[in-house]
């Protein structure tokens, strides 16, 4: 399974992780597709902690953390 | 000339009682621009350097910038100015709410404070009346209900001051004002607590500051305004969720650093959240001074509403001290606030002394019943009122600082401090630039003097690879040159996710009327930096002093996504000297030439 993690906005209507079979997302993309999250509001993708593009591969047992712009100091 | 600056200092030696108004020497704030560069510039040349900073001779500058009180988004910032008794080297603490902006109002850019009091004194400033008046009613009172009290005796002031921690002296002492915004780091309170001062006090009548060209400021503060509020973190993330928004974005890049540092993933992380926080305590925001970002927190803490933690003390107290109890978090903040001690600084001592007590150094006698077991909210409430007070031997030790705690207890190596000053939140092993900004900040562990996170995590306003070192020193010069010059200013850096240096020099030229263009202005921040380096020599810096602890150098994180990084700060820091034009961590005659520091 693909654990997909929700920050601040997008827990909104939503649960804090959800899970994906690999076989449904194949990329961040596909899961924004399914959650009905824009594209445009994604400012930070991770897969397992590293910064990702929304069409880089995901695979089974990987971690995808989705932040709306947010930031501090 | 109309200009925003109000061309006037005020210097208050406290030994004699002198007052004297002094005129702002303009050549020298064009330079310096005012804030963080002017302060230290007036420093340096003073002396203030080889001073002992507990002593009659270190000097006090609250100082404002140009930009303070103008129609300016987020002009609410002043800067207090002197030698630091935790770092030995220059402290420069920023604070905001509205007490720098009502120093603006009633007519001074600064107050230089001299000397020593043979008893406990504030000052009260009435527009241009300054006095020298008996803090005795005040003195032992936490600093909010300080502020109480003195805002009856003086109705529609604002206070400034110290609460318990900065009588005591404690080298964590911060200067607090409007009840819960603090001039932090550094221990700039013990200075002030060491002068016998408790508190200033300011009561304004104008409201307005008059600028070069007040429809040039307008035109440049609409279109501030307006991008601060299209971008997504000023416009939407720090409003809805504060800085404490952060700590799930850094602990899901595995660089949140867990227990005193040999940790860098707190799998707890998500219940001491901006995302928690707001969901629990959270009552409203509130905002400083003009500024329509309101990223501040107010809370409940029990029946109490008072000013919430920021993303630091929230990473401080809970993972940092392996802890997830939200609760005593806010209620930890809360003692630092009500005892006037830095809120980064005292939780990072305390996860120190439970490394020191783990590990067997700290005996469980010297805990009077208290334990400092990771993860104990009885401890790190407990043990910040004990730092408070400052009786407890082991507190008063631990009131002093990280650094002087492991060396008293033979390893300092677990004080994970640069320059004796704590690191904040984020794992220099798993973000490779900010490395660079903690190793070489001129006050000590620091993030806010060159916020490489921005575009290392955020995204902004460029995303680059966390964990490479590549062009990692350039940008960290351009982001600590800006940071001078918006400190300088008197405007919050958090403008500066939405502002680039374009706006700051338009918000600047219509203020001052000075023609900068925005590269000129970035050269003015290089020297504000140059400056502090020089102040630092003189204070008797060395080379060494430019280093990260061995833990980020030689121990790779543990476990979590970052797992097995280290710092490579061996390959950056000569790296940055180079962009710096620095030989041996100082400035060459070259660069001095160049920045007009030459002697």
């Amino acid at each position: 399974m693909i654990e997909v993690r929700l920050f601040a906005t997008f827990r909104e209507g939503r649960e804090k992780i959800v899970y994906f079979e690999p076989t449904k997302a194949a990329c961040p993309a596909d899961v924004l597709d399914e959650l009905g999250i824009p594209y445009e509001e994604v400012a930070i993708c991770l897969i397992n902690g590293f910064h990702s593009g929304l069409r880089d591969a995901i695979k089974d047992k990987d971690v995808l953390a989705l932040f709306p712009p947010v930031g501090g100091g | 000339m109309k200009t925003s600056y109000n061309g006037k200092l005020a210097r208050i030696n406290l030994s004699t009682g002198e007052i004297k108004v002094e005129q702002l020497d303009m050549e020298l704030a064009t330079k310096f621009i005012g804030g963080r560069g002017l302060g230290t510039k007036i420093l340096y040349d003073e002396g203030v350097a080889t001073v002992d900073p507990l002593s009659a001779d270190n000097k006090l500058v609250y100082i404002t910038g140009p930009m303070t009180g103008t129609a300016s988004p987020t002009s609410g910032r002043y800067m207090v100015v002197t030698k630091s008794p935790l770092t030995g080297m220059i402290a420069s603490s920023n604070s905001g709410g509205v007490w720098g902006a009502k120093l603006k109002y009633a007519g001074w850019d600064a107050l230089i404070v001299e000397g020593k009091a043979s008893e406990w004194t504030y000052i009260n400033v009435v527009d241009d009346k300054i006095e020298l008046l008996s803090a005795k009613d005040y003195v032992g009172l936490m600093s909010e209900e300080a502020d109480e009290k003195l805002k009856e005796a003086h109705p529609g002031c604002n206070v400034l001051n110290i609460g318990p921690a900065g009588e005591h002296q404690s080298l964590l002492a911060a200067i607090m004002n409007d009840k819960d915004r603090a001039a932090g780091r550094s221990g700039v309170g013990a200075v002030m607590g060491s002068k016998n001062l408790k508190a200033i006090t300011v009561t304004a009548t104008a409201k307005v500051i008059e600028p070069f060209d007040a429809d040039k400021l307008k035109e440049a503060t609409k279109a501030c305004n307006a991008k601060i509020r299209e971008n997504g973190v000023t416009g939407g993330g720090l409003p809805t969720y504060g800085t404490a928004v952060l700590v799930n974005i850094i602990n899901n890049t595995g660089s949140f650093p867990t227990k005193n540092w040999q940790e860098s993933y707190y799998d707890k992380a998500d219940d001491i959240s901006g995302e928690t926080l707001k969901d629990t305590y959270l009552v409203k925001n509130a905002a400083c001074h003009r500024c329509p970002i309101a990223c501040g927190r107010v809370i409940k803490v029990g029946d109490k509403v008072v000013g919430g933690p920021e993303y630091e003390p929230l990473w401080a107290y809970g993972g940092n001290c392996g802890l997830h109890d939200l609760n005593a978090i806010d209620e930890a903040n809360m003692w630092c606030n009500e005892y006037g001690l830095d809120a980064i600084s005292t939780p990072c001592t305390i996860a120190a002394a439970m490394e020191l007590y783990e590990k067997g150094y700290i005996k469980e006698d010297e805990c009077d019943g208290i334990p400092l077991t990771w993860g104990s909210s009885e401890a790190i409430v407990e043990w910040t009122k004990r730092m408070g007070e400052g009786k407890l031997p082991l507190a008063k030790l631990m009131a002093n600082g990280s650094y002087r705690l492991c060396e008293h207890y033979g390893h300092p190596e677990f004080s994970m401090s640069v320059k004796k000053q704590e690191m904040p939140a984020y794992d220099a092993r798993g973000i490779q630039g900010i490395g660079i900004t903690y190793a070489t900040s001129n006050r000590g562990g620091c993030h806010v003097r060159g916020y490489l996170i921005s575009p290392e995590v955020l995204g902004l306003p460029e995303q680059l690879d966390r964990t490479t070192t590549e062009g990692k020193a350039q940008w960290c010069k351009i982001f600590q040159d800006l940071t001078a010059v918006i400190d300088s200013m008197g405007l919050c850096l958090f403008s500066s996710f939405a502002l680039g240096a374009p706006e700051y020099t338009a918000l600047l030229n219509a203020g001052t009327g000075t023609n900068y263009t925005p590269e000129e202005l970035l050269t003015v921040g290089e020297r504000i930096y140059n400056i502090e380096r020089l102040f630092n020599k003189a204070a008797g810096m060395k080379p060494e002093d430019d280093r990260l602890p061995k833990r980020l150098t030689e121990e790779p994180i543990s476990d979590g996504p970052s797992k097995g990084q280290i710092s490579q700060i061996h390959v950056t820091l000569p790296q940055y000297y180079e962009v710096r034009g620095w030989e041996n961590a100082f400035p060459t005659k070259e660069t001095l030439e160049r920045l007009g520091l030459s002697e």
